[in-house]
């Protein structure tokens, strides 16, 4: 538990700490008297979350129960036994469908994921250096122009990008998804508070004095300093690619550039009509969720840390 | 129990993108740098996001409402294809005088009003709860709830239809043993079939962002409440509430923004699944309807753009609505931090 304290000392952390100790152990605030209206309220409280947890956790175990079956088991009803355990072969069906060609929807989902937050985080967490440890005419303006792109409706870019694309020679190739997805207004903003927030100054000036070049300054100091903030914009970057849908919707009619949510959007329209696909189809969805669950269980302190600065724009 | 010491404090971020960043001012650092070396660098690194961002939002916007100005005629008799001519506003009257375009924002006005208060108030309540002195487990219930974040939309979507499916579902199967008939796929039933999957989607994010605020509100003040003999409940929403209203109207923004471009989950209930979610079902599918179906580019260009102009009308609504107040909130909120 103590590991999530650590790693940000220096961090933007300092003047609320004080506050935050406070929340640890909170001061009860006015339960009903008596030891049994306490146990009550407790029982409610903890209750109440109990049950939401559970909303939230069951279509995920009825996911994995639910791989398990073959398609017979599945329409059988009975979701969350193991009757008609047949992951193996669903495994082994996945594997073996259409040439393998649902792991290489997993690799192209990974490509442009890995790649493609990569670059993105990098080019968000220049920008956001910048605005914050730079002046210069106009900035403020320049970053609510920024902040105005947070507001745009992704959807509604997809379609003219699309026309742009084709006439670029664009269109169905990697590129189509990946340049888009470089963009990540909110990327920015993150990268501006984490800045502010990683990187002392008088760290820049030390370096300045001793004769580094802005560039150098910014690569060999501010870089590592902000990392921290550079694998929350990256998480929430690839979770967002991940989980793109739209664009790559729009832009690929070449199964084998396909990333998974299309893919299996593809078979899951086979499904109707030939029930065989249905093992595949929920297995693979198993498949796909698995890496953003383990980063997200693994990188709490990331995630967290981005929400916490998103909330108090 | 110490999920309040992850990351950076709340509260804090908020100096950011105020620029005051502590002593050394970057007005200071002027005297020992020549200005032009400086300014120099800041391009340089401002240059990548820059050009991406003219090139993948500015220029896609000026090119769609180019579209919408022109739409393809049959020349002369039929023959020899078709030609592009301009038509002005033709577009955008066509769109809006097509019942399905305007259903499409009936649907979504419905929708809005079912899901914008589930989320806002499930969400705060979920947060309330947890950052009660009475939850345990703060740790394990905050990543369980967020959980879901991690599903991307389309397989959320698979999962729900699903469960929604008679023959399949464990839960329809439920309700009929406890005597709740529900058809998710009936006309009725649509609406909340999608709401109910954008709530399991967004729920526990929204969730984690206002329990951050709420963390970051002055214990002190709570305690003052405390003795001043407000009880729990009389705290939440006198006291709590109106402090993280800053966060809320963010995440009502962003709600209403992503509300907006419904598309995933109703394009997945629409195919096939014998629901009554037409293809045409929100104005987001309409538009691609109308490109990818119809290959009306001019007619979907004008959609997209009035679906876009929509956001901003009612993001503007949204900010002026509460920006004020909720600004002047933050600012005493990161003055008491």
């Amino acid at each position: 538990m103590s590991t999530a304290v650590t790693p940000d000392p220096a961090g933007p952390a300092g003047a609320t700490n004080t506050a935050n100790a406070t929340a640890v152990t909170p001061v009860s605030p006015t339960a009903p008297p008596g030891a049994a209206g306490r146990w009550l309220s407790r029982t409610a409280v903890n209750g109440a979350l109990v049950l939401a947890t559970l909303y939230m956790l069951f279509p995920l175990v009825w996911l994995l129960t639910a791989a398990t079956k073959d398609a017979g088991g599945l329409l059988a009803g009975n979701a969350f036994s193991f009757e008609g355990f047949d992951l193996g072969r669903n495994l082994s069906d996945l594997a073996s469908h259409g040439d393998g060609v649902y792991f290489r929807w997993y690799a192209n989902s990974l490509l442009y994921a890995g790649v493609g937050a990569v670059l993105s985080s990098l080019v968000s967490v220049a920008a956001g250096y910048a605005f914050d440890k730079y002046a210069f005419r106009g900035k403020e303006k320049l970053f609510s122009t920024v902040l105005l792109g947070v507001l745009v409706p992704t959807t509604a870019l997809a379609l003219p990008m699309y026309l742009l694309a084709s006439e670029v020679g664009l269109v169905n190739t990697y590129w189509a998804v990946l340049l888009p997805v470089l963009v990540h207004p909110f990327g920015v903003y993150l990268s501006r508070v984490f800045s502010a927030g990683y990187i002392p100054n008088e760290a820049l000036e030390a370096a300045r004095i001793d004769g580094a070049g802005e560039l150098r300054v910014f690569v060999s100091i501010g870089l590592p300093m902000v990392m921290p903030g550079f694998v929350t914009v990256f998480l929430f970057q690839f979770t967002a690619i991940w989980n793109n849908f739209f664009l790559p919707l729009v832009m690929l009619s070449d199964q084998k550039l396909f990333p998974l949510s299309l893919g299996l959007y593809a078979w899951n329209s086979n499904a109707h009509a030939e029930p065989t696909y249905l093992p595949m189809v929920v297995t693979g969805s198993l498949l796909a969720v698995v890496p953003l669950i383990v980063a997200f269980v693994s990188l709490q302190r990331h995630w967290k840390a981005g929400l916490t600065a998103g909330s108090v724009k | 129990m110490t999920t309040t010491k992850a990351g950076p404090r709340p509260g804090a971020p908020a100096r950011g993108p105020g620029g005051r960043t502590g002593p050394p001012s970057p007005g200071t650092r002027l005297r020992f740098r020549p200005r032009s070396r400086v300014t120099g660098a800041a391009v340089l690194l401002l240059a990548p996001f820059f050009v991406l961002f003219v090139l993948v939002m500015v220029v896609p916007i000026g090119y769609a409402v180019w579209l919408s100005l022109f739409s393809e005629q049959q020349s002369g008799l039929g023959f020899g294809g078709t030609e592009t001519v301009f038509s002005g506003l033709g577009n955008y009257t066509a769109a809006l005088g097509d019942p399905a375009f305007r259903e499409g924002f009936v649907v979504l006005l419905g929708y809005c009003a079912l899901y914008i208060p589930l989320m806002i108030g499930g969400a705060l309540a979920l947060a309330l709860l947890l950052d009660s002195a009475l939850a345990r487990a703060r740790r394990f219930f905050q990543l369980a709830l967020f959980l879901p974040h991690a599903v991307p939309g389309i397989i959320a979507a698979l999962i729900w239809v699903y469960l929604y499916t008679p023959q399949l579902s464990p839960v329809v199967e439920a309700m009929e043993a406890g005597g709740i008939g529900f058809d998710f796929f009936s006309p009725s039933g649509a609406l909340p079939s999608v709401v109910n999957i954008a709530l399991w989607e967004w729920l526990g994010y929204n969730m984690v962002i206002f329990y951050a605020a709420l963390q970051a509100v002055d214990r002190s003040v709570l305690e003052a409440a405390t003795v001043d003999g407000a009880g729990a409940w009389r705290t939440a929403f006198s006291i709590k509430v109106p402090l993280i209203r800053a966060s809320v109207v963010m995440v009502a923004l962003f709600t209403v923004i992503g509300s907006l471009q419904l598309f995933t989950e109703p394009l997945i209930l629409n195919k096939g699944t014998g629901s009554a979610v037409t293809s045409t079902w929100t104005p987001n599918m309409y538009a691609y309807t109308a490109a990818f179906e119809r290959n009306d580019y001019g007619l979907a260009a004008a959609a997209s753009v009035l679906l876009a102009l929509t956001a901003a009308l009612l993001s503007f609504v949204v900010t002026k609505l509460s920006g004020g107040r909720g600004r002047k909130k933050t600012e005493r909120n990161e003055a008491t931090a």
